[in-house]
């Protein structure tokens, strides 16, 4: 079925089958492998990207049902090639991942509630992040990377100690 | 590609999803995907083609009517999360949306879908069972209701035609000056399926006395159904007259057992669930001198 896709600001004309999810045709098709395919069943989060503002399960959303929306993957987040966003720099200097399977899902979680919230709670991130499942961190620094980020977006990108 | 194939069409009225599933009986409707995606994936549902009603425009709204607050039914949960209207006028369903799913799914989960779908966990369906909504569809014998308490027969099983788009569901709204609500849920982790659930609306006439209660659970039986507590709201502050009222209530109940809760352990916890759900919301109605 023939298809088009917003994807990171570009727009895709694809051919694809009704019941290709969203993640497995950005994967297959767009060659975006940034979005994973952990239970493909809506509970672990490592498909999530960002679908009309929201995080949503690229996994329980088929390719054609997202025409028309605005697609945003991890590819998409850095400022440009080669750089990391503000949350993705928070979450290698906070050891936020150990084996990586998460993150993506996790940034993209974390990314929507820093949009609306600058100023989240633990409460707020916790909430945020409550439907990502994460083997390796045990969380804590996943929400310290989090709450990093956003300490400094409501400043300066620097690192951590530099007086603002 | 985990599901097996069909066909994908969009829908432009709940009528012509309505015509479309009279042409073919293994078609299903699909509209935020967030319970059905999970089953074609494990391949428990093989429909020969999918609706997609996510797009018809009208059947998104929140509506604050006469009688009640009617809710569309492609109406996205995280539009009532967010929704002043709810949190105002329809306070139990305002406290039981965000145990529904994660933020993900409340994202793309819809009023309707979980009033369809009606899993025995489901937290809107259980909102619908205690306050006695209407449900209102549109078949090929145009627009029609059901009340919830013929609505709901079995677990993933409604009475709605086989025909039928689900257009959306009236809740009732409470007049009475002090009103309080309760929701109480037992699950394995933050927004996972409930064990049990209960929820809880009650309220008290000027003079300090209860008027009206209601107490509905949910993850029990089949399907969630309301539990009958209209003899004991003279006595609503009374915890053992609660426990033995709501005990009796659900006496008949055959309680789903699994790997992680068994069906005593769930008994026993409708019972301090519901108990507790019933006391928080008197303790609400008391609370707040203008709660409505």
């Amino acid at each position: 079925m023939r298809t088009e896709l917003n994807v990171n600001g570009q727009l895709h004309v694809l051919d694809v089958e009704p019941r290709k999810t969203l993640v497995d045709c950005l994967r297959e098709d767009l060659r975006l492998v940034g979005a994973h395919t952990g239970c493909e069943h809506g509970v672990c989060g490592a498909c999530t990207v960002i679908v009309d503002g929201t995080p949503v399960r690229s996994c329980l959303m088929f390719a054609v049902q997202a025409e028309g929306s605005e697609i945003i993957t991890i590819e998409g987040v850095a400022p440009a090639p080669g750089e990391l966003s503000i949350l993705q720099d928070a979450f290698c200097e906070t050891h936020g991942m150990q084996c990586g399977f998460c993150t993506p899902g996790m940034i993209l979680a974390a990314h929507a509630l820093l949009r609306d919230n600058l100023e989240p709670t633990r409460e707020d991130i916790v909430e945020a992040i409550s439907g990502n499942i994460c083997r390796c961190t045990g969380y804590d620094q996943i929400v310290e990377a989090i709450s990093l980020a956003a300490r400094r977006m409501r400043g300066r990108n620097m690192p951590d100690g530099v007086p603002a | 590609m985990k599901p097996a194939a069909f066909d994908y069409i969009r829908a432009e009225s709940a009528a012509h999803a309505s015509a479309l599933l009279v042409e073919d009986e293994n078609g299903r409707i699909i509209a935020g995907g967030q319970t059905l995606v999970p089953m074609l994936a494990m391949r428990l549902a093989r429909p020969s083609r999918l609706i997609d009603i996510a797009r018809i425009p009208e059947l998104s709204y929140i509506r604050d009517e006469s009688e009640t607050i009617s809710i569309g039914a492609t109406t996205r949960q995280v539009l009532v999360e967010k929704s002043a209207l709810i949190a105002q006028k329809l306070p139990l369903l305002h406290k039981a949306i965000e145990w529904v799913g994660h933020p993900p799914t409340r994202a793309r989960g819809t009023v309707g879908g979980s009033l369809a779908n009606s899993d025995p966990a489901a937290e809107i369906a259980l909102v619908a069972a205690t306050l006695g909504a209407t449900l209102r569809y549109v078949d090929e014998t145009g627009e029609n209701s059901i009340e919830v308490d013929d609505y709901f027969i079995g677990p993933m099983i409604t009475t709605l035609p086989q025909t039928a788009c689900l257009i959306g569901a009236d809740f009732p709204k409470w007049g009475e000056p002090h009103v309080g609500t309760g929701f109480e849920e037992v699950n394995a982790r933050s927004s996972d399926f409930a064990f049990v659930s209960a929820a809880s609306q009650v309220a008290f006439d000027a003079d300090g006395k209860c008027t009206r209660a209601v107490l509905g659970i949910g993850g029990l039986g089949d399907f969630p159904f309301r539990a009958d507590v209209d003899a004991v709201k003279d006595r609503i502050e009374n915890e053992a007259a609660l426990r033995e009222a709501i005990g009796l209530a659900i006496e008949d109940i055959e309680p789903l057992s699994d790997l992680h809760a068994t069906g005593e352990y769930r008994r026993r916890v409708a019972v301090t669930l519901a108990c507790r759900s019933l006391l928080n919301a008197v303790r609400e109605a008391k609370g707040f001198a203008h709660a409505n």
